[in-house]
């Protein structure tokens, strides 16, 4: 399949959900859709376009807090970056994690890191902060402040 | 100076430790007794577990998870016992100051008797910076 | 069979990522595996935002100390990708040289790393004695050992002297009649065969259902490469191949490495030889606003960086994704039905960085110590031997 086929595809298959597709150059392509339908759009591309998941990244942006899934399609050498955008004050989506096992990890990142509730996630433990980090505080959002007392952020000289 | 850190001075045996290092510092000690540099020569040697050593190299900026495990680690090594802090980061954190993550430097978790600074240093620079030590304790 | 409960890690000083495994086992069967990361958590990602463009190269170098060219390398491809632009050809040249350099000396740190493992300490030390030379070579090139600093958006930030080149081109003539040696004694070896095939195999759907990358997805027949399917610096430009093998066992992943070390060599050569005049810095002004992405092979596969400006000097959104985080949890497909002795091997093949041997101890489920990390690596050595004499090669 080539690259205009891959888009007239998910065009077709899934017109109701995309909000918005911009190619920004032949192999990045951005594909902003419904949250909620991240739960059949993710799966199909892994699976029948037989795309490899890179990773997942959590933003916080001034609209909401936005994540982008990024896949890459290694025979077509296209990176296809399904974006969603979620609701800052109860940020809530379906767990890719529990379907694709390379999903699972970065979803307990953005878990923690940038509080993000995965619906059904199967592991949905800490996977980078200690234990007693704190509940409600999450590093990367931009509100994010220095919590801890007793940290020194001098040189000492 | 005592018996028993008189002993330990013949022939150190360090027991290396990495609390959220990038890993360099780590490469470089273990370059220390492969073959170009090799200290076995001195008698110094890479000991398995914490309670063979004599010398603890600690290298990276102490995050908070590792921090924690520090400290356990440092009350199981026979004392008297020599800390070494390998790389910029035991020293002044480098970059990673103002980390969310790093709260804390190296010397208010453990006592440090020498900083080896560099980013990472060389393992020329390593085996100076322990040998100099040594010899400050042998002096008392 | 009562079940005890292994508890490795956290520490082993030779990672980039300090982790804790827990594992169950049945008398010598591991049935599971479990896995805590976090001690190396420093926040690079937040740290990252706070500082320009310029300066976020020198954090991502202090990733990791092993792949301390593959971060920079993704992420001035990721601010570059934000234009998109293109740097110029001699730059192109010296990033592909200064790579395959790490990838060579990172593939003899592994080597070096799992023959000690397995009771072959010689192996150990060859590997490291070879890989010192790789590091005299980088220190010709860039001034350091680690760390290379080359990097640069639009760029690198230092040329290679004419005068360097015959010298360089000199030391890697030298070790390649050694490496060849090792690869022999290596892949020719019954021990070892006996040791490490059919041991912890990674199949190719499983390969594909955990996305692993690099070496660990090649040796399981997945021919996954960005160097080929996304090409990048003159990859292609140059002659090389894939090394892709089938079975995904430890011993196909250590054949991956070894036979890659010797297409990076070719790389390295060709590139000195078709090193082109000109600028090696195409000198940005300004980053516009936008989003780039970029992606390189590491040593151990796919190194992923995600950069989002907003027209300023600093990145609002920084993402970094290094290739352990998509290999590490091969674990669960690799490690259970196997046993403790080959527990540290498995462990330490997908390079993720290596079992923490110093810091292991068996516990049965009294609690009572069993085996201390010492006693698992003789263990390991034990069957080793054990194997030699039944092959009457003592």
């Amino acid at each position: 399949m080539t690259r205009e086929q891959v888009l007239r595809d998910l065009g077709n298959r899934f017109g109701d959900d995309i909000l918005d597709i911009f190619v920004k150059s032949p192999k990045r392509v951005f594909i902003k859709i419904k949250p909620r339908a991240i739960a059949w759009v993710g799966p199909y591309i892994f699976r029948e376009l037989g795309a490899r998941f890179n990773i997942a990244t959590g933003t916080d942006t001034p609209d909401g807090i936005e994540i982008l899934y990024h896949f890459t399609l290694e025979d077509i050498n296209l990176m296809l970056n399904i974006r969603v955008l979620l609701n800052r004050d109860n940020p809530v989506i379906t767990s890719l994690g529990k379907e694709i096992e390379a999903v699972n990890w970065i979803e307990r990142e953005m878990k923690e890191l940038l509080g993000i509730t995965f619906e059904g996630h199967p592991d949905p433990r800490r996977l980078l902060l200690p234990d007693n980090w704190p509940d409600g505080v999450y590093p990367l959002r931009q509100d994010y402040s220095e919590w801890d007392e007793t940290a020194i952020r001098t040189r000492g000289v | 100076m005592s018996l028993k850190l008189k002993a330990l001075l013949k022939s150190p045996w360090v027991f290396h430790l990495s609390t959220g290092s990038c890993n360099n510092c780590d490469i470089e000690t273990l370059d220390c007794l492969t073959p170009r540099f090799d200290v076995e020569r001195f008698g110094i040697l890479l000991a398995g577990s914490i309670k063979h050593a004599d010398v603890l190299l600690v290298s990276g900026s102490c995050n908070r998870m590792s921090a924690e495990k520090l400290k356990t680690l440092y009350e199981q090594v026979p004392k008297p016992c020599l800390v070494v802090g390998i790389g910029t980061c035991t020293g002044s954190r480098g970059i990673f100051i103002d980390s969310y993550n790093c709260p804390v430097p190296l010397d208010k978790i453990i006592p440090v008797d020498a900083y080896i600074p560099g980013c990472p240093p060389k393992p020329e620079a390593i085996i100076a910076g322990v040998v100099k030590l040594i010899e400050k304790v042998g002096k008392g | 069979m009562g079940r005890s409960v292994i508890p490795i890690g956290p520490y082993h000083p030779l990672q980039e990522e300090p982790e804790l495994f827990t594992l169950t086992v049945e008398g010598e069967r591991i049935v599971e595996v479990d896995v805590r990361i976090g001690y190396n958590h420093r926040g690079i990602e937040k740290l990252s935002e706070s500082k320009s463009f310029d300066n976020s190269t020198f954090v991502v170098e202090r990733i990791c100390g092993i792949c301390s060219t593959s971060h920079p390398f993704a992420y001035v491809r990721a601010v570059e990708d934000i234009f998109p632009m293109e740097v110029p050809d001699r730059a192109k040249y010296i990033r592909t040289i200064i790579a395959e350099g790490e990838r060579i000396h990172s593939h003899l740190l592994w080597l070096g790393l799992a023959g000690h493992f397995l009771g072959y300490n010689t192996v150990y030390m060859w590997a490291w004695k070879l890989r010192e030379e790789i590091l005299d070579v980088m220190e010709i090139l860039s001034g350091n050992r680690n760390n290379y600093a080359m990097f640069t958006p639009g760029g690198v930030r230092r040329d290679i002297r004419p005068q360097d080149i015959p010298v360089v081109l000199a030391k890697i003539d030298s070790i390649v009649p050694t490496l060849e040696m090792l690869r022999d004694a290596i892949l020719d070896d019954p021990v070892l065969h006996a040791r490490l095939k059919g041991v912890g195999v990674l199949t190719k759907e499983k390969a594909i259902e955990f996305s692993a990358l690099g070496p660990t997805s090649r040796a399981s027949g997945v021919a996954r490469d960005v160097r080929k399917d996304s090409p990048y610096g003159v990859y292609d430009r140059v002659d090389w191949k894939m090394i892709v093998t089938s079975n995904g066992d430890v011993f196909d992943k250590a054949v991956v490495r070894i036979l890659e070390m010797f297409e990076s060599i070719g790389i390295v050569r060709q590139c000195f030889e078709a090193l082109p005049e000109g600028p090696i810095n195409a000198g940005i002004e300004s980053i516009p606003p936008g989003e780039g992405i970029g992606h390189i092979e590491a040593p151990r596969g796919e190194t992923f960086h995600y950069v989002r400006s907003d027209g300023t000097n600093r990145a609002i959104r920084h993402k970094v994704r290094a290739p352990t985080f998509m290999n590490l949890p091969t674990y669960k497909a690799t490690i259970v039905g196997e046993t403790i002795s080959d527990a540290t091997i498995i462990l330490a093949s997908i390079d993720p960085c290596y079992c923490c041997t110093e810091r292991m101890a068996v516990r049965n489920h009294r609690g009572r110590l069993l085996y201390d990390g010492e006693a698992l690596v003789e263990l390991s050595r034990a069957k080793t031997e054990n194997l030699k004499r039944r092959m009457g090669r003592t």
